[in-house]
C-alpha cells in the first residue's frame, strides 16, 4: 500500500512556536517549532535528557513554557484541548498492585465523560470493551491490572486512552518494557488507528529504529529541533552527530538502513 | 459483653466504635492507595496543638483540633506540589511544629484540667451521648463524600498525572480528601487518640489488600477488619482493664500480621 505523502496538507492540530523552557538556570527546551497535523504519527527521536518528555508536557500544558507559544486544536492547552487528548505516560505512576481489573483501568478512560455523581454505567461498559477489542485484550477485562505483563499493561493503558475518543495520542517511550513481537503488534495497531480513524500521534522515544520506521514525519531533538521533516532524511550523519553525539553508530536495520540493503529490497 | 454495656460509656464507645470502623475503613482505602499513611500520622500529630489551644482559650478542644488537622493537611498538600518542596518534608515540619505550639499552649494555660493523655492515647469514659451523635453525623458526610467522588478518587489514586490530563480536578480532589482524612481524624481523637488513631487509618486498607485483587471487595474487607479491631478492642479492653485506643491498636495490627500470613499462603 502507498501512503499518499498529503500530510502537509492537513490541518495542523498541534503546534509549538519558538518554545523555550529551562529548570535551574539551564534550558532543556530551546526555540522549538514544531507542528503535528491532523491523521499523522509524528515521532520525536532523541537521546535521554533531550527534552523529549518535557515537550510532550508542554504540548499537553501540564509545564507552561518561559517563552513561545503552543496551541492544541487551534486553543491554549488548558482542560478544554487537553480532553481531546490522550496521554501515555513514560512511567505510569500506576502501582502494580492497585486492586483494579484491566477493564476498571479502561473505565477511567470514560470517567470525564461519565459526569460526576455518576458511576459507569452499561453504555460505558460497552465502550470499554470495544476499546479492549481493538488492543487484542478482551480475555483479560476481568484480570487483576497488576497481573498482566508489562506489554499487556501498555495495551490497557492505550484503551484507556483510546476510550476517552480522543483525536490525538501523545506516548511517551511506548517500547519501554515491551518485548519486540508486542511492539510490532502494537505499531500496527497504531497505523491502523490512524488509517481508520484519523487519529494524529505523537510519539516519543529514543530508539532511532523504531521512530523511523513507524513514523510519517520525525523531528529529532536534543535540546533544539535539529531535524522536522520526513523520516527517509532524519538519518543523515549530518542530523545524527547534533543529536546524538560523535560516536554514534547506528545499529538498527530498517528500509531507510544506509549500509544494509539486504533485507528490506521488497518494501 | 451483654454486661460492659449495661454502662451508659460503654454503649457509647461501642456505636461510636463501630461506625468510626466504617468511616476509617474506607478512608484507609485511599489512605493505602495514595499511599498517604504519613501524612496521617503528621495530620493526627497536628490536632495536638488544637487541643492545647482549646484548653487554653477555654472553647472545644474538638473544634480546635479540627481547625489545626485541617489547616495543616491542606498545607501539607499545598506545599508537596511546590517544586522544591516535597510531601514528606512538609509533614515533618508541620507535625513538629503543631506538637512545638501544642507544648507552648500547655504552658501558658495556669489551669491544668484538660486530659491531655486522654487526647493522646484515648479515652472512651469520655464519650458523651453529643459525641457518639456527632461521630455519627459527621461520620456519614465523609462516607457521602467517598461515595459520591469514588470513581474521581480511584482515578487519582491510580495515576494523577493521567487523570489530571483526562479532565480530572486533581488539586480539587487532592484537598477534597486531606480534608476527609482530617476530618476523620479528629472524630476518632476520643477513642483511640491523636498518637494511635493514624493505625486505623493504614492497617484496614493494608490487611485487606493482602488478600484481595479489586476495589469493592478490599473496601468490604477493609470495613470488617476495622469493624472487628474496634468493637474487639473495645471488649478485651474492658475486660482486660486495659486502655481502649492502645488494645484496639494492638488488635488491629494483630489482624493485619495475619492478613500478610493469609496473603502469602494465597499466593501459593
Amino acid at each position: 500500500m502507498i501512503r499518499e505523502k498529503t500530510v502537509s496538507e492537513k490541518p495542523v492540530i498541534a503546534e509549538l512556536s519558538d518554545v523555550w523552557v529551562g529548570y535551574d538556570g539551564k534550558w532543556v527546551l530551546k526555540s522549538i517549532f514544531l507542528d503535528c497535523r491532523a491523521g499523522e504519527i509524528l515521532g520525536i527521536v532523541g537521546p535521554n535528557g533531550a527534552g523529549k518528555s518535557t515537550l510532550l508536557k508542554v504540548i499537553l500544558g501540564l509545564i507552561r513554557p518561559d517563552r513561545g507559544s503552543v496551541t492544541l486544536f487551534g486553543k491554549k492547552p488548558g482542560k478544554a484541548a487537553r480532553l481531546e487528548a490522550g496521554y501515555l505516560p513514560q512511567i505510569s505512576h500506576a502501582e502494580r498492585s492497585f486492586p483494579v481489573t484491566a477493564l476498571d483501568v479502561v473505565l477511567m478512560g470514560v470517567y470525564n465523560r461519565t459526569g460526576l455523581f455518576r458511576k459507569p454505567g452499561r453504555k460505558e461498559k460497552e465502550t470499554a470493551m470495544e476499546m479492549l477489542a481493538r488492543v487484542n485484550m478482551t480475555q483479560h477485562a476481568g484480570h487483576p491490572f497488576g497481573s498482566l505483563s508489562g506489554g499487556q499493561q501498555q495495551r490497557i493503558h492505550i484503551a484507556r486512552a483510546l476510550a476517552s475518543k480522543p483525536k490525538l495520542l501523545l506516548l511517551d517511550e511506548p517500547s519501554t518494557g515491551v518485548d519486540s513481537v508486542a511492539q510490532e503488534d502494537f505499531y500496527i495497531l497504531l497505523a491502523k488507528l490512524r488509517d481508520e480513524e484519523g487519529l494524529s500521534v505523537i510519539m516519543v522515544s529514543h530508539d532511532i529504529g523504531v521512530i523511523t520506521s513507524h513514523a510519517d514525519r520525525v523531528a529529532c531533538l536534543n535540546t533544539e529541533v535539529h531535524y522536522h521533516g520526513e523520516p527517509d532524511l532524519c538519518l543523515s550523519p549530518e542530523v545524527m552527530e547534533k543529536v546524538f553525539g560523535k560516536d554514534l553508530k547506528i545499529m538498527v536495520h530498517d528500509p531507510r538502513c544506509a549500509t544494509c540493503n539486504k533485507r528490506h529490497n521488497n518494501d | 459483653m451483654i454486661e460492659m454495656l449495661n454502662f451508659e460509656f460503654m454503649q457509647n464507645a461501642f456505636l461510636a466504635g463501630i461506625v468510626l470502623g466504617v468511616v476509617l475503613a474506607v478512608v484507609s482505602f485511599f489512605v493505602v492507595l495514595r499511599r498517604y499513611s504519613f501524612i496521617g500520622v503528621g495530620v493526627a500529630h497536628s490536632a495536638f496543638g488544637g487541643v492545647a489551644l482549646g484548653s487554653l482559650m477555654g472553647i472545644s478542644p474538638t473544634l480546635t483540633a479540627l481547625g489545626f488537622a485541617v489547616v495543616v493537611a491542606n498545607a501539607i498538600g499545598y506545599i508537596g506540589r511546590q517544586e522544591r518542596l516535597s510531601t514528606d518534608t512538609a509533614i515533618g515540619i508541620f507535625f513538629a511544629l503543631a506538637m512545638a505550639l501544642g507544648v507552648i499552649f500547655i504552658g501558658l494555660s495556669d489551669k491544668y484540667n484538660t486530659d491531655l493523655f486522654g487526647y493522646l492515647f484515648g479515652n472512651i469514659l469520655a464519650i458523651t451521648r453529643t459525641d457518639l451523635v456527632i461521630v455519627s453525623v459527621v461520620g456519614a458526610v465523609v462516607l457521602f463524600s467517598c461515595y459520591i467522588f469514588f470513581k474521581e478518587l480511584l482515578f487519582t489514586a491510580f495515576d494523577s498525572e493521567v487523570a489530571f490530563v483526562s479532565g480530572m480536578p486533581v488539586v480539587f480532589l487532592d484537598h477534597f480528601f486531606l480534608t476527609i482524612l482530617a476530618v476523620s481524624i479528629v472524630i476518632s481523637i476520643k477513642i483511640v487518640g491523636i498518637v494511635l488513631v493514624s493505625a486505623l487509618l493504614v492497617i484496614p486498607g493494608a490487611a485487606a489488600s493482602q488478600v484481595t485483587v479489586r476495589y469493592v471487595p478490599m473496601i468490604a474487607v477493609s470495613i470488617a477488619v476495622a469493624l472487628i479491631s474496634t468493637t474487639g478492642g473495645l471488649i478485651i479492653s474492658y475486660y482486660a482493664d486495659l486502655a481502649s485506643g492502645a488494645t484496639i491498636v494492638t488488635f488491629a495490627s494483630l489482624i493485619f500480621f495475619i492478613m500478610v500470613g493469609a496473603g502469602r499462603l494465597r499466593k501459593r
